[in-house]
């Protein structure tokens, strides 16, 4: 990863100091090397890539769990893991994929990595904050991951921690909840740093209606993370408490509601949805003016469209709670909110489609991962409303239908959107690129693998299967059979693309600086980019799509138009 | 940024961005309002559905004490300002005195709350106490949340200690001055945050009937 790209320095003839120009993996002259310049490190692109290696090693545990589960799911009786087991797989896959996978996710690695770049920045607004916040991160990871072979044993309650069994099982959950506070800690110490560098560190010239969208969705999202992570974080504190020397607060013994417990952690854990998903969609509106070669349709209603998805649905989280026993008032008025989420959202899908109407499509592998969302986010989303609807979510609540839509919104949308903006950013990170056809037969494998996993759950939930269940009954025998081909189809999609991934970034061939011919910022930096990104600070005159101005000044992706 | 020196060393390539920084501290300061308001809304649940015997268990707090510790931090919150705007005018001994003083009346809060919480301790009030058990479930709810939301800001109390030593550590060796005063002001911030969340504290707890 040493040889330096020919970077605009270069070509500008004039010899830049180190940090302006080479490559971000090379060690800064006269300071730390090797491990320890990357451990102490306040690059955001390095501290991304940290991250990277942390939540790809969780993915992979959080996905052969998850294997684990259809595997005992493939037959009805017990195949390879009892009942108690089972309980701890899920509850492990659920914990491990939320808090260490998908909600860091996004933000902590591609937002780290590429927002100070989109924004013309050499680094977020508080680097030495950015990298406590992956100690944070990591610390919150170690008690998780201890908390499975302590104490009481590996928790059992699903990742959701509801009172009152949460407070009577034996297993290990005050560890796991205290863990899952410093992940949100680690969480809104990132939101923080976003939120300031965007309000900050603009390159001269970008108002706030001429930043890429990717920046719109980390912004919307880190607000949420600062308004929503302290609420579960004093929650589970309160269940902490109550294990460890009975509080009283949510058990009905003693005065307490265990409801009031579930209306506290979705105030949290409905808002944190969105954490995941929009800068999923950010990545998206990133890729489609790319690869159609033309501006995004509605920039400034998909802009404001992420903003009124992170604050109306800070206000649904009841639509979780519909059979708890709420108010009849308090659940028409959820259901209400519910669907009005859903604008915002068909307002974004609608713009991309229109994105590529008459566009000049390259069908690249970002573009397939792009397309691959909205398709499956839409699913998600229209499944969403079955949920958000009262009557039909008396039917579909706790059935398979809510693992298959969660499923389809997290990761069919937020997860897709990640794999989306790895193969969009890859050459810029690695310097490389991958193997393309590798990569799309991965894609086609992932995209099949993933329906015939996740479309017979929808289908078994209005059979009426219920979610969570160890052992069933033999009508569904057949879907669950299906579902569990889908999930081999899909796990061996998903590692012929990190395989790929992994080679590209060892041995691939050498990527220019803006491979695509994309119009932000971040592609006007060398591939990889120096520590200091760039090599004078960028002036914006334009929008963040107009692919008509940067043809006219674009020295990198037409070298022969330049004077 | 404008160097174009061909130096090998890194350059310096952040500037100070005051701006940015009270920003940061701002929105610190709002997520923990939040972390707090997890615990408002479970008082004021409980409050609506036990308001009789949270009235009765309230009696059993000395108002004398929370009314002096509220005066306590109070004049904290006014040493501390005038600490920092000390520090901005250079008067370095004044600030550092008004800094000793606010760091005085922090400890003179953790003594009284000391001496109230030793009190309730020995009737046998405590989280886990037996005797809390026994009691009627809208007084047991309000002493539990009178332990959390009290031992939350007395935490905070103990936390803005350590970070008013460090920054007056930092004030004599010279690293925080008048034209670098942003980690005292950004304290006096979070000081006054403290100060404003016992402020509600004390009418919910104490004053109530």
């Amino acid at each position: 990863m040493t040889d330096s790209q020919v970077s605009a320095a270069a070509t500008a003839g004039a010899a830049q100091p180190w940090g302006y120009s080479g490559s971000y993996f090379d060690d800064p002259p006269g300071g730390r090397s090797g491990m320890m310049s990357w451990l102490l490190t306040t690059d955001h692109k390095r501290i991304g890539l940290m991250y990277l290696a942390a939540l790809g090693t969780f993915f992979i545990v959080g996905m052969l769990l998850g294997l684990l589960i259809r595997l005992e799911l493939m037959q009805p009786g017990e195949q390879f893991i009892n009942a108690r087991t089972y309980n701890s797989v899920f509850t492990l896959h659920g914990v491990i994929m939320i808090f260490l996978f998908i909600v860091p996710g996004i933000p902590a690695v591609l937002g780290n990595f590429v927002l100070p770049l989109q924004l013309g920045a050499d680094d977020v607004a508080f680097p030495k904050l950015n990298l406590a916040s992956w100690y944070v991160y990591m610390v919150g990871a170690v008690m998780a991951l201890v908390s499975l072979f302590t104490g009481g044993g590996t928790p059992d309650t699903g990742w959701t921690f509801y009172a009152p069994y949460s407070v009577n099982t034996g297993s290990n959950v005050t560890l796991a909840v205290l863990a899952a506070f410093v992940l949100g800690f680690s969480s809104i110490l990132t939101g923080m740093n976003f939120i300031t560098t965007i309000h900050r560190l603009r390159a001269k010239g970008m108002g706030f209606f001429r930043m890429p969208l990717f920046c719109w969705g980390l912004y919307a999202t880190s607000w949420i993370q600062v308004i929503a992570t302290p609420v579960v974080g004093i929650t589970l504190v309160l269940l902490a408490m109550e294990r460890a020397v009975g509080i009283g607060f949510f058990d009905p013994a003693r005065g307490g509601d265990p409801i009031l417990y579930q209306h506290l952690f979705w105030i949290y854990s409905h808002p944190v949805v969105y954490v995941m998903i929009l800068p999923a969609m950010g990545i998206v509106s990133e890729i489609l003016p790319a690869f159609a070669r033309r501006t995004i349709f509605g920039y400034k209603a998909i802009a404001m469209s992420s903003m009124a998805i992170a604050i109306v649905g800070y206000l649904v989280w009841g639509h979780h709670m519909f059979t708890v026993g709420m108010s009849d008032t308090a659940r028409w008025v959820f259901s209400l909110l519910t669907f009005l989420v859903a604008i915002p959202t068909g307002i974004k899908i609608f713009n991309w489609v229109a994105t590529l109407y008459k566009g000049s499509i390259e069908v690249g592998v970002p573009l397939l991962y792009a397309v691959g969302f909205i398709f499956l986010f839409s699913i998600g989303g229209l499944t969403g409303l079955v949920n958000g609807a009262l009557s039909t979510d008396i039917h579909v609540h706790d059935t398979a239908f809510i693992v298959g839509h969660f499923h389809y919104t997290m990761f069919g949308g937020a997860g897709i959107g990640l794999f989306a903006g790895m193969h969009f950013w890859f050459p810029k990170i690695f310097g490389r690129m991958y193997n393309e056809k590798r990569a799309r037969t991965a894609w086609g494998l992932i995209m099949i693998g993933f329906n015939t996993l996740y479309f017979p759950m929808l289908v078994l939930g209005i059979m009426g299967m219920p979610r969570r269940y160890h052992d069933y009954l033999p009508q569904f025998q057949v879907p669950h059979f299906i579902s569990t081909v889908g999930s081999w189809i899909l796990v061996g999609g998903i590692l012929l693309m990190i395989y790929n991934l992994w080679r590209g970034a060892r041995s691939g061939s050498p990527a220019p600086a803006n491979p695509w011919g994309a119009s932000t910022l971040e592609w006007q930096a060398s591939s990889p980019p120096p520590q200091f990104n760039f090599a004078k600070p960028p002036v914006v005159t334009h929008g963040p799509y107009e692919f008509e101005e940067i043809l006219k000044s674009a020295p990198t992706a037409t070298p022969e138009a330049a004077s | 940024m404008s160097s174009m020196n061909a130096t090998t060393a890194a350059p310096a390539h952040h500037h100070a961005d005051p701006v940015g920084a009270k920003t940061g501290m701002w929105l610190f300061l709002f997520t923990e309002l939040l972390l707090f308001g997890g615990l408002f809304i479970v008082y004021a649940v409980y409050r609506q559905r036990f308001g009789h015997e949270f009235g009765l268990a309230a009696q059993e707090l000395n108002v004398t004490m929370g009314v002096t510790n509220t005066i306590v931090l109070l004049t904290s919150s006014l040493t501390m300002v005038l600490s920092v705007g000390a520090l901005q005018r250079g008067r370095i001994g004044r600030s550092l005195a008004a800094l000793v003083a606010t760091l005085g009346l922090a400890g003179v809060f953790l003594v009284i709350k000391y001496f109230e919480w030793s009190a309730k301790h020995s009737h046998g009030i405590f989280p886990g106490a037996e005797h809390l058990h026994a009691m009627p479930h809208g007084e047991g709810l309000f002493f539990n949340l009178y332990f959390m939301m009290t031992g939350l800001h007395g935490i905070h109390v103990v936390i803005g200690m350590i970070v008013m030593l460090v920054v007056l550590v930092k004030i004599r060796n010279g690293s925080v001055n008048a034209a670098n005063q942003g980690v005292l002001e950004y304290t006096g911030l979070y000081w006054h945050l403290v100060d404003l969340i016992w402020i509600f504290l004390l009418p919910l707890f104490y004053l109530t009937n």
